[in-house]
């Protein structure tokens, strides 16, 4: 089947998905990220790959962070940046998706960096472009619904590699709230054809998907047992937002048994290194002590998060 | 056409450059090449500022056409480039785009107060303004543009020049 990221020739054209891509490709990603993270110790906190190019980050759900380093990312590449916040505009007007985006590209977009509710919808973005004769102009996935996050992914994939250097003899926990992730479906793409032999993922069973055990993870319903000897764990935030009827019966009640405190991260490995996506519950899925605690990396990540995007944006940009 | 001897060159390199070392004298290297050369020539001329380090990948301007050059070096330049008389080291200078390139980014770090460019072999060919200070070799027959000259660096740390016919 034709991957619908990959170019005829097997190069990156779009970024939609982890799931699927050649373990290659999320090398290749992760090994052009390394220079990236010097940039930011320059006098002029530029290069001029994208010099020309306008960046369209079109937003149709809130997000800070995401949207922030994204920015930055392509600001350091010398692209221009147009900053779309569509939930406040045309499409409360009625414009469809597709009627927007056409407009941007008449404006002269060259990459769209989208964040959409719906699952999908950069998916959908990518294929209307492939099919009106568009395919200069690439798509990044900033989060669809609850399908990915690729470059939330990838980060984490660099984040450990940073610390852990070898993926290869690894234990990997992914704590916490899976139904509601698209961030936990991309870490466990990348975790998995990467090579990690033992992603474990622990959580209550209201909050995992019922066929988990199909993206080839070990279940733990008992977050003690599940963080023993551990060496990476990663933890979701709790999505209040995305969650409709009586899953949990409170958010105290949830820190009390899936809550990341001293206590049960001490079960894991002890050079074991703690990430979350952020933004951070603290006193619902992780502890402070363990937040500002020495084993954590949570603001590495996003250090890191801009040099993975800047690495994305380049290789998408350069054909 | 005979390949010059890469170790007697760079003797010869050091020579050249001797005179002209000051106490404030920086290097930098242009991956990979010019990197195994700039090690050579910043211990023999007993450099005291720390040797710098680029991979002119993310400057280069033939990135719109082919994309990213893969696997991209860190760039590690470890003195302050502002006021620094600085020596460019390349192994081999042809067009001068690489040239281009790394004086672009080296003033993304700063002002240099001087920029003079050192070069194994200069093979001729600019497309751009550019000359070399300190070259070992020119070579006196042009070879094949679509040939590339470049250095190779042995297991034990010794230098040849090899010539590539694509």
């Amino acid at each position: 089947m034709l991957n619908p990221q990959l170019s005829k020739d097997g190069k990156l054209a779009h970024l939609l998905t982890l799931e699927g891509l050649p373990k290659s490709i999320l090398t290749e990603i992760l090994d052009i990220a390394a220079p990236f993270t010097e940039v930011g110790e320059r006098e002029v906190k530029k290069l001029p790959l994208l010099r020309g190019k306008s960046v369209f980050n079109v937003f149709f759900e809130n997000s800070t962070r995401t949207r922030t380093t994204f920015e930055i990312a392509a600001k350091r590449l010398s692209a221009d940046v147009i900053n779309l916040n569509v939930s406040t505009s045309s499409t409360s007007k009625g414009e469809t998706l597709l009627d927007t985006v056409d407009n941007l590209c008449a404006m002269g977009a060259d990459m769209f960096v989208m964040r959409h509710a719906s699952s999908g919808a950069p998916y959908l973005l990518a294929q209307h472009l492939r099919a009106t004769g568009r395919d200069h102009i690439s798509v990044v996935n900033a989060g669809d619904g609850r399908h990915a996050h690729p470059t939330q992914g990838l980060l984490d994939m660099y984040t450990i590699r940073h610390y852990k250097k070898d993926f290869t003899n690894l234990t990997v926990a992914v704590v916490g709230d899976v139904l509601h992730s698209r961030v936990a479906r991309s870490e466990i793409a990348a975790l998995t054809t990467l090579g990690v032999p033992e992603v474990r993922v622990i959580g209550p069973k209201t909050l995992l998907p019922t066929d988990v055990e199909r993206m080839g993870v070990r279940v733990f319903h008992d977050m003690r047992e599940g963080l023993k000897g551990v060496d990476v764990v990663m933890m979701l935030r709790l999505q209040n937002e995305r969650m409709q009827g009586a899953l949990l019966p409170s958010s105290q009640e949830y820190f009390k048994v899936w809550g990341l405190t001293p206590e049960k991260l001490a079960l894991a490995k002890p050079d074991a290194i703690v990430m979350h996506p952020g933004p951070m519950n603290r006193g619902v899925e992780i502890d402070s002590a363990v937040a500002d605690g020495g084993n954590a990396v949570i603001l590495p990540q996003v250090t890191f998060g801009i040099a993975v995007r800047m690495a994305v944006m380049s290789m998408l940009a350069g054909h | 056409m005979p390949i010059p001897d890469a170790e007697q060159l760079i003797a010869a390199l050091t020579d050249q450059i001797r005179p002209h070392v000051t106490a404030d004298t920086a290097m930098v290297g242009i991956h990979t090449g010019g990197v195994w050369l700039a090690k050579r020539l910043h211990a023999a001329l007993g450099l005291s500022k720390p040797l710098g380090v680029m991979d002119v990948a993310f400057y280069r301007d033939d990135y719109g056409k082919k994309g990213l050059h893969p696997s991209p070096r860190k760039s590690e330049i470890p003195f302050d480039v502002a006021g620094a008389p600085i020596i460019l080291v390349d192994d081999v200078l042809y067009t001068g785009r690489t040239t281009r390139a790394a004086l672009n980014e080296l003033f993304d770090y700063g002002r240099p107060a001087r920029v003079d460019l050192a070069v194994l072999v200069d093979r001729g060919g600019r497309e751009l303004p550019i000359a070399a200070r300190f070259v070992a070799h020119t070579l006196e027959t042009p070879i094949a543009p679509t040939d590339s000259l470049q250095l190779e660096e042995a297991a034990d740390g010794a230098l040849t020049l090899r010539l590539i016919h694509a």
